[in-house]
């Protein structure tokens, strides 16, 4: 009825809207921390939740969740990071691909606790500062993509593509970014960009 | 996903111990207790509802030990804990057993190959809808003695080896194709230690009991695969309703052994359309002592396919198998090595 109220509503934002319905995160911890020592259970009781340190784009993270949470929920419900989506949720599409230690994983298919200890890269990760990653940029110049649902998870396979060696042909970009599928059929301009950015990722 | 607890496995012994914990009687399929690796299968599974394991035990901190991948000396040891990606990029493997590394690069994605493990892989459950669809009551392999959905439903990508009158749902692999084809011993570690079987002994053919799929028990862990003697004269062609990222619907993994132009030995494994990885001993008969040539090729795809049985949707696959048998031979009689 008022001004105040329209003015809220020209500021709406949709993700932090859904960031705070999501609304579990980064409850306090009050558990004790998760048991290292591998001869004792993490989680030993299923109905109680567990605390886990995830490490994500360099910096450690401690959460307390569920042992069910893996690490696609743990990033997009617990750290509010939702570059990675959610696509089929059954390691099929690949848009929930991360690096895991420097390899490319469906991080939909992986439990967070199981990933403690390691280095998780998302797509948040990627770019230094304002300046986008390589592979980002020859994706904005390739116009590689429609709705951009899969283009997180397209990235975080194209980076891990090139630097496995698997991008000196179309042929091969194409048989080794199978693994992340584009309704939109971008797949044209995918390849495209994967062979724009490659040398410069190479090289650097 | 039901709720289950989880614990990280410090030594094989304490794996073994956890995962024996509360057998039952049941097979191992419906253990309490699952280990898990790559995850790739098992997570998929239990957010289906297939899996409902009430434990977890995360065998991965074993990989220190258990994921070596030695070739040398004229024979090939792999850890079970070894992922697919990086035994199909070894350079040695790719030169000395290209049926083992093609058999791994043309399954499933890079995501998923630099998760899942050799152990894993051949562990992994049919892809048949009704098996993984639990809204669908019958499925003998689900629920004993609930009947077949698949034998008179959608069933295009089904056995047609191998199958019984309980289930005819397809083993999906590829890897178990070059084991068994190259006469792989499976290393299985239990409570009592370490025992080898024969990769041909592992798996067991669906007849009354669909529910029990392999010889392993409860408190059992495949720690590795050996195999004796190099084949660079090897292949793995794999048929797909599309080029990449697809399960078989057929394939053959082939391996000959060639001197002077006379096959000495030969090995013909088929996937995509058996039940269990399957060793087609009779085709691989009429190989031997022969010089190969196209008419040959096309009698031994016949023998590989001689007791397959079609149903409304897949008889396809046995006039498509014999024509994959037919050009994986000549492809390995004719590679350069």
């Amino acid at each position: 009825m008022s001004d105040k109220s329209s003015s809220r509503t020209s500021t709406f934002d949709r993700r932090a809207f859904m960031a705070g319905a999501a609304g579990t995160a980064l409850v306090p911890m009050t558990a004790r921390a998760a048991a290292q020592d591998a001869n004792v259970p993490v989680a030993r009781d299923p109905s109680l939740p567990v605390e886990v340190t995830l490490r994500v784009n360099g910096k450690d993270k401690r959460l307390l969740i569920d042992a069910r949470t893996t690490v696609l929920d743990a990033l997009r419900e617990h750290l509010k990071l939702t570059g990675s989506k959610k696509g089929c949720d059954h390691g099929q599409c690949g848009a929930c691909t991360v690096l895991i230690d420097d390899r490319r994983v469906v991080s939909c298919l992986t439990l967070a606790l199981a990933a403690e200890g390691q280095e998780i890269t998302t797509i948040e990760g990627l770019a230094t500062d304002d300046r986008l990653h390589p592979m980002q940029q020859a994706f904005v110049d390739n116009d590689a993509f429609q709705c951009g649902y899969c283009t997180p998870g397209q990235i975080m396979s194209a980076v891990a593509c090139v630097k496995e060696g698997h991008a000196g042909s179309e042929a091969d970009i194409r048989e080794y970014m199978s693994g992340n599928i584009c309704r939109c059929a971008a797949y044209p301009n995918i390849v495209a960009a994967v062979k724009q950015a490659a040398p410069e990722i190479m090289k650097g | 996903m039901r709720p289950f607890s989880y614990q990280r496995a410090s030594d094989p012994d304490m794996a073994v111990r956890a995962l024996a914990a509360g057998a039952a009687n049941d097979p191992l399929t419906k253990a309490a207790a699952q280990p898990l690796a790559g995850g790739t299968a098992l997570i998929d599974l239990m957010k289906l509802d297939v899996m409902r394991p009430a434990a977890i035990v995360d065998i991965n901190p074993l990989a220190h030990a258990w994921s070596a991948i030695e070739p040398g000396g004229g024979s090939l040891r792999l850890g079970a804990l070894a992922r697919m990606s990086d035994v199909a990029a070894h350079a040695e493997i790719q030169r000395s057993y290209p049926v083992i590394a093609d058999s791994l690069k043309l399954a499933a994605s890079a995501q998923l190959r630099n998760m899942a493990t050799l152990g894993g892989n051949v562990m992994q459950r049919t892809r048949c809808n009704y098996f993984r669809d639990v809204s669908y009551e019958n499925c003998n392999k689900r629920n004993p003695g609930s009947g077949c959905a698949a034998m008179d439903g959608v069933n295009r990508m089904h056995a047609v080896l191998g199958v019984s009158d309980q289930c005819i749902a397809t083993y999906p692999g590829d890897f178990a194709q070059a084991l068994i084809a190259l006469d792989a011993v499976v290393e299985i570690t239990g409570k009592a230690g370490t025992r080898g079987i024969p990769f041909a002994q592992l798996h067991k053919a669906p007849g009354s009991t669909p529910e029990i799929e392999t010889t392993l028990q409860p408190g059992e862990l495949i720690s590795a695969f050996s195999i004796q003697g190099r084949w660079p004269r090897s292949v793995y062609l794999k048929a797909r309703d599309r080029q990449s990222y697809e399960f078989a619907l057929s394939s053959a993994a082939i391996a000959l052994d060639v001197q002077d132009g006379t096959i000495r030995d030969a090995r013909v494994a088929l996937g995509g359309v058996a039940t269990v990885p399957w060793r087609a001993r009779e085709a691989e008969a009429l190989l031997k002592g022969q010089k190969f040539d196209e008419a040959l090729a096309r009698r031994v795809a016949d023998a590989a396919f001689a007791d397959a049985r079609g149903r409304r949707h897949n008889s396809f696959k046995i006039g498509l198998g014999r024509r994959v048998v037919a050009r994986a031979l000549q492809q390995a009689a004719t590679m350069e090595i």
